[in-house]
């Protein structure tokens, strides 16, 4: 019917499968973000890491680049668990900053504007609002955290050739297990705070805060009682002491792996606890 | 015919506050209006209506489905306009209403289609490239019916439509919602404190007090059953008149020290009221027909006690 007619109608087509909505949200929120010139020169700028590591796993591999240099393959790059760990590092501290800007772009917006019961009155659940919009987070970060470390791997087992990848492999989970639990936790806080506070440069700010705060805290507690208790309340050491069980390396911070997954299952629990909290169609006031 | 609302002793309670008090009715009207003064819990029930607050106790129905146990059926053929501010700042509204039309499970390109339709109709046409953050409150309202109406649900909700709508705006969305009522398949409920509204687009009227149902009246039979309504401004002992009215069958009410409503009973003639007044040496300054408004049954309705079902 054209528009101009001008009269209402009911809707009798075919309807999407019910499942596949959440997705709809993922496809708005990133085609939002990307509106953002200075989101997309950051976000670009994350590509130089995996880059400059990409040229120099092909340089080691050079011949002729070895011979200009007299080295030998293993004295330009050694990739290895501590290489792909110092890369995620990188990224994953890369992925934290972005997440600061867009994380609370995320729900906050919707709080502030009253959006949530337009969402809710339709045949659309709470959970698939939050998985939809943590999907989008959890696409443009794993952009620049696994899938270029999973690139770089693929990159060296061309190179160095089948054995090298079937004695790494572990290196290929734990690129993608560390980057994904990381990834999931820093999306979780900022959905969380976001949905907590309203205000999305608050927001922005808090996730910042947050995060430095309870490292900043963690080391005084440790100092102060000269005892590991603050490394429960640090993010960044739980998921450092994950990462070097997922490596196989020698655990940097002295508290067992066990509880390191337990204080990040935590932190996530609190946050789901946040985000059930906050998003609802209208606060109930007791 | 499925009933389109049904209430069977709904209660919502917040913390220790009952907030709606065992509901009870069935509701079939095309529009269907929900009055009640503030705090009446109108909007308390639209929400339970649509699963956003669960029911303490009893349930209701909506086309017949539970709204405890089909809330995804319930939110698909519903479209809800809400009171406040709700909307998306930084789309355009044709983004905007096409993202509410996917969610309500239209496909990518019928959203569209539909978001282009809706916009025009409720004339937001010319304006529907615009982020909505930049409308005007009357243009945030038509946005909102706008959304609401994009799936082409069976039963439309509408919060207080026409607040913040300058005159001509309100009866732009008034003869919308009838045009609406009249011409589709369609259910409308509309919760609003302004009786005029009420009184110009609904069939059915639900009044609430303190969370009970204190009066329900089918505006349309009241309509056509063509009872005769007679104001007059008595001098001298109305209420010696009003019980001789009464006497013969009349419904009397004073609305004000000297202004009496009669509701004449079958077979009362305008002259037995002149008779009964001269018997009792009273003059009637003012006499005319007038037909009982809304505003008389919702005044009427605030006066009695609340018993929470029809």
């Amino acid at each position: 019917m054209a528009v101009y007619k001008r009269s209402y109608r009911s809707y009798t087509g075919r309807l999407t499968p019910a499942w596949s909505r959440f997705y709809i949200l993922t496809r708005y929120a990133l085609r939002g973000l990307f509106r953002s010139k200075f989101l997309t020169a950051v976000f670009v700028m994350c590509f130089f890491g995996p880059l400059v590591c990409a040229a120099l796993i092909y340089l080691g591999h050079n011949a002729s680049v070895l011979s200009l240099l007299h080295a030998r393959s293993n004295q330009v790059i050694n990739v290895n668990g501590k290489f792909f760990l110092g890369f995620l590092g990188m990224q994953c501290g890369l992925a934290f900053f972005l997440t600061a800007f867009i994380g609370p772009t995320t729900i906050a917006p919707d709080l502030a504007n009253g959006a949530l019961p337009l969402y809710f009155c339709r045949p659309f659940s709470r959970a698939e609002y939050v998985l939809g919009k943590l999907c989008a987070l959890l696409y443009l970060l794993s952009l620049i955290t696994w899938i270029p470390g999973l690139i770089l791997f693929g990159i060296e087992s061309s190179l160095s050739g089948a054995a090298w990848m079937w004695e790494n492999l572990s290196l290929a989970s734990g690129i993608f297990f560390g980057s994904l639990i990381w990834i999931l936790m820093i999306s979780l806080i900022a959905m969380a705070l976001s949905a907590w506070v309203k205000w999305r440069i608050a927001a922005g700010a808090l996730v910042l805060g947050v995060m430095f705060f309870l490292s900043g805290f963690g080391a005084a507690i440790n100092g102060v009682l000269r005892s590991n208790i603050g490394y429960y309340i640090n993010p960044g050491a739980l998921m450092t002491r994950v990462c070097a069980q997922l490596f196989g390396l020698d655990p940097p911070i002295d508290i067992s792996a066990f509880s390191a997954w337990m204080g990040l299952l935590v932190i996530c629990g609190i946050c789901l606890a946040l985000l059930s909290k906050k998003v609802r169609a209208f606060e109930v006031v007791r | 015919m499925t009933p389109v609302i049904e209430l069977e002793g709904l209660g919502v309670r917040f913390g220790s506050r009952d907030i709606l008090k065992g509901l009870t009715c069935s509701l079939s009207g095309r529009t269907i209006g929900l009055l009640g003064p503030n705090g009446a819990g109108k909007s308390t029930l639209i929400n339970t209506l649509l699963g956003f607050y669960k029911p303490s106790s009893g349930t209701a129905r909506i086309f017949g489905h539970d709204i405890r146990t089909d809330l995804k059926q319930i939110r698909s053929v519903v479209g809800y306009m809400p009171e406040n501010d709700s909307f998306i700042a930084n789309m355009t509204a044709v983004s905007f209403i096409r993202l509410m039309g996917e969610l309500s499970g239209l496909p990518s390109e019928a959203a569209l289609e539909r978001a282009h339709e809706s916009l025009f109709y409720v004339g937001l046409g010319e304006s529907r490239y615009r982020k909505v953050g930049t409308y005007s409150l009357g243009m945030k309202q038509l946005a909102k019916l706008a959304q609401a109406i994009v799936h082409g649900p069976k039963l439309i909700i509408l919060d207080e439509p026409t607040n913040g709508l300058d005159p001509p705006a309100r009866q732009r969305m008034v003869r919308m919602i009838k045009e609406m009522r009249d011409a589709h398949d369609l259910h409308i409920v509309l919760c609003s404190h302004l009786l005029r509204d009420v009184e110009e687009t609904c069939e059915e009227v639900l009044i609430l007090k303190e969370g009970r149902i204190v009066h329900y009246s089918n505006l349309e039979e009241e309509r056509r059953a063509n009872k005769r309504f007679v104001e007059m401004e008595p001098l001298g002992d109305g209420a010696a008149l009003a019980a001789a009215l009464e006497s013969m069958g009349c419904e009397c009410a004073f609305s004000g020290a000297q202004r009496l409503k009669a509701v004449l009973s079958d077979g009362m003639e305008i002259r037995d009221i002149y008779r009964l007044a001269a018997e009792r040496d009273i003059q009637l300054r003012r006499l005319n027909f007038r037909r009982d408004t809304l505003e008389d049954i919702f005044l009427k309705a605030m006066e009695t006690n609340t018993n929470g079902s029809l």
